[in-house]
C-alpha cells in the first residue's frame, strides 16, 4: 500500500490508483511480468493524467494544503541543493539564537550571497527546535543582523519565506515582536544590495512580510501569500472556523492572484503534482529562476537597487496619476 | 538642514469644517461605570473625571486639541482603488464601507491635515478607530504615504495618532503590502531627517504596531492604551493560561522598553511642542 499520509484529501482516486500499482508490482512472479507490466504502465498513465487534472485547477484551498504539505521541500532543502560551503550564523547578538529563522553566507552559483530562511522542521524534534517556522523576535532581530552583515560587505541577500505567521506568545509580545517586524521591514528597504525573497510554501501575513521587502518576490507556483490565515479569517468574519475554504477563495492568496496584482513578479512552476511529489526538479527550477532575477539585479548600481524597491513598493497598490 | 528653517507654506487650501457628530448626553465610563454628563466629558478631552480612564477621542477632536487654535487644513483623501478583491464574507465588504462612511462621516479610518503646533508647522495623521476597527487597507496605507510625501515636500515633521485592530482582511495580501509602503514611507522621512512622532492610543495592534506605529522617532503611548502585536485572545488560547497582569497596556510596554513615555491627554499638545521645540533646536554641522 502507499503510505496515506503523504497523500491529501482530494488526491483520494490518486492513492488508490498508487496504491494498486504498488500492489501489482509487489505481488508480480516472473510468469505474470509481462501481462502485469502493460497493465501497471497504463495505471501509471492514468495517475500521471489524474495529476494533471487535479494539480491544473486546484481551488485556493487545495493550493493552502499544498503548501502546507509535510514533505514539501523545506528552507534546509533548499540551502542544501543550492548552496555551497553553506556557513551557518547564529543569534541576534543581544537576546539569543531564534532557529524558526536560518540564515549563513555561503556560495549560488560561485557568487557569495547571504541566505535568511524561514525554516519548519520536518520531524516532531527538529519543528520544535525551529519553533514550528514561528519566529520570534529574536529571530527577525537575527535577520536584521545578518542584512546588515550581507549590505556590509556588498553580499546579495536570498530569503526564503515559509512560515504561518510570527510567534504568539507572551515571550513574543515583551521582547517587542511588533518593533523586531517593522524593523526588519525598514531594513530591507535600507539595504544597497540585490535583495530577493523566495515564498517556497506558506507566506503568512507580518511573519512573512519582515523578510520580504524585497526588490523581487518569487513564488512557488502552489505556495500562498496572505494578510491572514484561512481559519483567522473565517472565525474572525464568518464566526465559523470551519469556513476556511469560503475564506482561503475570499482572500485571493494564491501565487497567481498575486501575480496578477503585480504583488508577485514571477511564479516559479512546480512539476506536475507538487513540489512534494518532486522535491529536486522543483529546487533546480527555483534556483534557475533565482539565478536569472540575481543576475540581472547584479547589473543595478547600489544606490539603483535600493531606488528599484522604493519605486516598487511606492507604486503598488496606487493608481497612477494621469497625464 | 533643519526642518524649521526650511518650511515651505503649503499651498493646498481645502479647509473644510464639518459639524462634529452629536456628543451623547451621558455617557458611561468603561473603566469605573461612573456615568459621565457629555459636555463635561467632552471638555475633560474624553478622560474620565473619577478614574482618568482614556476613552477613545474622534480624529476630528484629536485634530483640533493638537493643532494651535484648533486651525489646521486637511489633505485630500488618495483616490484609491475600492474593494480590490471584490470581498464578501456573510456581508459584502462595499456595503461595510458604506455604512462605516455614514457613521464615521470620514471616507477612510485615516485623516491628515496640516497647521502649527506651538508655532512649528507639522504634519498630523489620525486613525480612526470607529472606521472598520481602524484597520489598514489600500487607503489608510495610501494616506500615511501621501502625509509623509506632504512632510518631506514641505519640511515638516510628521505626528500619526494610532487606534486599528490590524491590516484590513478584507482587502487581503494589498493590506499586507500596506505594512510594507507605510515603514518605507518612514523610511524616506528618516532619509530628510524630519522627526518622526508616533503617539500610541487604544486600541494599536496587529499589523499596524508591526509596521510604522513601532518605528517613531519618539514613541509616546497614551495611559492604559492596549499595544499588541499578537492578540490576548489568540495568546491565551495558544499557551491555556492567565496572561500577566497588565498585559500589553501602555506601562506593560514601556517596561519592557518599547516607548520613550506614556503620557495623559490633557499633557500631550504641551509635550508634543516641547518635543518639536527640542528636535528643531539642533545645531548646524560644520559651523
Amino acid at each position: 500500500m502507499a503510505d496515506k499520509t503523504i497523500y491529501l484529501d482530494f488526491e483520494e482516486p490518486i492513492y488508490k490508483l498508487e496504491s494498486k500499482i504498488q500492489e501489482l508490482k509487489s505481488c508480480c512472479d516472473d510468469k505474470l511480468a509481462k501481462d502485469f507490466n502493460k497493465e501497471i504502465s497504463n495505471l501509471e498513465k492514468k495517475v500521471q493524467q489524474m495529476l494533471k487534472e487535479t494539480y491544473s485547477k486546484l481551488t485556493p484551498w487545495q493550493k493552502v494544503c499544498v503548501a502546507r504539505h509535510a514533505n514539501r521541500p523545506h528552507s534546509i532543502d533548499y540551502i542544501n541543493a543550492l548552496i555551497d560551503n553553506f556557513m551557518p550564523l547564529a543569534g541576534d547578538k543581544s537576546f539569543g539564537d531564534d532557529e524558526a529563522i536560518i540564515g549563513g553566507l555561503g556560495f549560488f552559483n560561485g557568487q557569495s550571497v547571504m541566505m535568511v530562511a524561514q525554516e519548519k522542521g520536518n520531524d516532531l524534534e527538529s519543528r520544535i527546535r525551529h519553533g514550528f517556522g514561528m519566529a520570534k523576535p529574536e529571530g527577525y532581530r537575527k535577520a536584521k543582523r545578518l542584512m546588515d552583515l550581507a549590505n556590509h560587505f556588498n553580499i546579495p541577500i536570498i530569503s526564503l519565506i515559509d512560515t504561518a505567521g510570527a510567534f504568539p506568545g507572551i515571550e513574543g509580545e515583551e521582547r517587542g515582536q511588533a518593533e523586531a517586524i517593522a524593523s526588519c521591514i525598514m531594513e530591507g528597504f535600507k539595504l544597497e544590495v540585490p535583495y530577493i525573497a523566495v515564498v517556497i510554501g506558506e507566506g503568512g501575513s507580518g511573519g512573512a512580510i519582515a523578510l520580504a521587502a524585497a526588490n523581487r518576490i518569487l513564488m512557488l507556483e502552489h505556495s500562498i501569500y496572505s494578510v491572514i490565515s484561512p481559519e483567522g479569517c473565517a472565525s474572525i468574519l464568518w464566526r465559523d472556523g470551519a469556513a476556511m475554504k469560503k475564506a482561503a477563495n475570499a482572500l485571493k492568496l494564491t501565487a497567481q492572484d498575486l501575480y496578477k496584482f503585480g504583488v508577485a513578479d514571477e511564479i516559479i512552476p512546480e512539476p506536475c503534482g507538487g513540489a512534494h511529489r518532486f522535491r529536486e526538479e522543483t529546487i533546480k527550477r527555483a534556483g534557475d529562476v533565482i539565478a536569472k532575477h540575481l543576475a540581472e539585479l547584479k547589473k543595478m548600481t547600489p544606490q539603483n537597487l535600493s531606488k528599484d524597491r522604493e519605486k516598487k513598493f511606492l507604486a503598488m497598490t496606487r493608481i497612477a496619476k494621469e497625464g | 538642514m533643519n526642518w524649521l528653517l526650511d518650511y515651505v507654506r503649503p499651498k493646498l487650501s481645502v479647509a473644510k469644517t464639518e459639524k462634529d457628530v452629536p456628543d451623547n448626553l451621558w455617557d458611561k465610563c468603561p473603566q469605573c461605570d461612573a456615568m459621565i454628563y457629555g459636555q463635561e466629558l467632552a471638555k475633560n478631552l474624553y478622560v474620565c473625571p473619577h478614574c482618568g480612564y482614556h476613552l477613545y477621542l474622534r480624529p476630528r477632536k484629536r485634530l483640533n486639541m493638537l493643532f494651535d487654535d484648533s486651525e489646521y487644513t486637511y489633505l485630500e483623501t488618495p483616490k484609491v482603488k475600492e474593494d480590490p478583491l471584490n470581498f464578501k464574507d456573510t456581508k459584502d465588504y462595499r456595503s461595510k464601507l458604506k455604512s462605516a462612511r455614514e457613521k464615521t462621516k470620514f471616507d477612510e479610518a485615516f485623516v491628515a491635515a496640516y497647521g502649527k503646533m506651538g508655532g512649528h508647522g507639522v504634519v498630523v495623521g489620525v486613525m480612526n478607530f470607529n472606521f472598520i476597527g481602524g484597520s489598514m487597507g489600500i487607503a489608510v496605507g495610501e494616506g500615511i504615504v501621501q502625509a509623509a510625501e506632504f512632510a518631506i515636500k514641505h519640511h515638516m515633521p510628521l505626528i500619526l495618532v494610532t487606534a486599528s485592530g490590524g491590516a484590513r482582511m478584507q482587502e487581503g495580501i494589498l493590506s499586507l503590502m500596506q505594512m510594507a509602503r507605510t515603514t518605507l514611507a518612514v523610511k524616506l522621512l528618516k532619509d530628510k531627517h524630519l522627526p518622526y512622532i508616533v503617539v500610541l492610543t487604544n486600541p494599536t495592534t496587529g499589523g499596524v504596531s508591526a509596521s510604522f506605529a513601532m518605528l517613531g522617532d519618539i514613541t509616546i503611548a497614551e495611559p492604559d492604551a492596549l499595544i499588541a502585536f499578537a492578540g490576548a485572545r489568540v495568546i491565551k488560547e495558544t499557551i491555556k493560561a492567565d496572561l500577566p497582569a497588565g498585559f500589553q497596556k501602555a506601562e506593560y510596554l514601556k517596561k519592557h522598553g518599547m516607548v520613550d513615555m506614556i503620557v495623559d491627554r490633557k499633557d500631550l499638545r504641551e509635550k508634543l511642542i516641547c518635543l518639536l521645540n527640542l528636535l528643531s533646536n539642533t545645531f548646524v554641522k560644520g559651523e
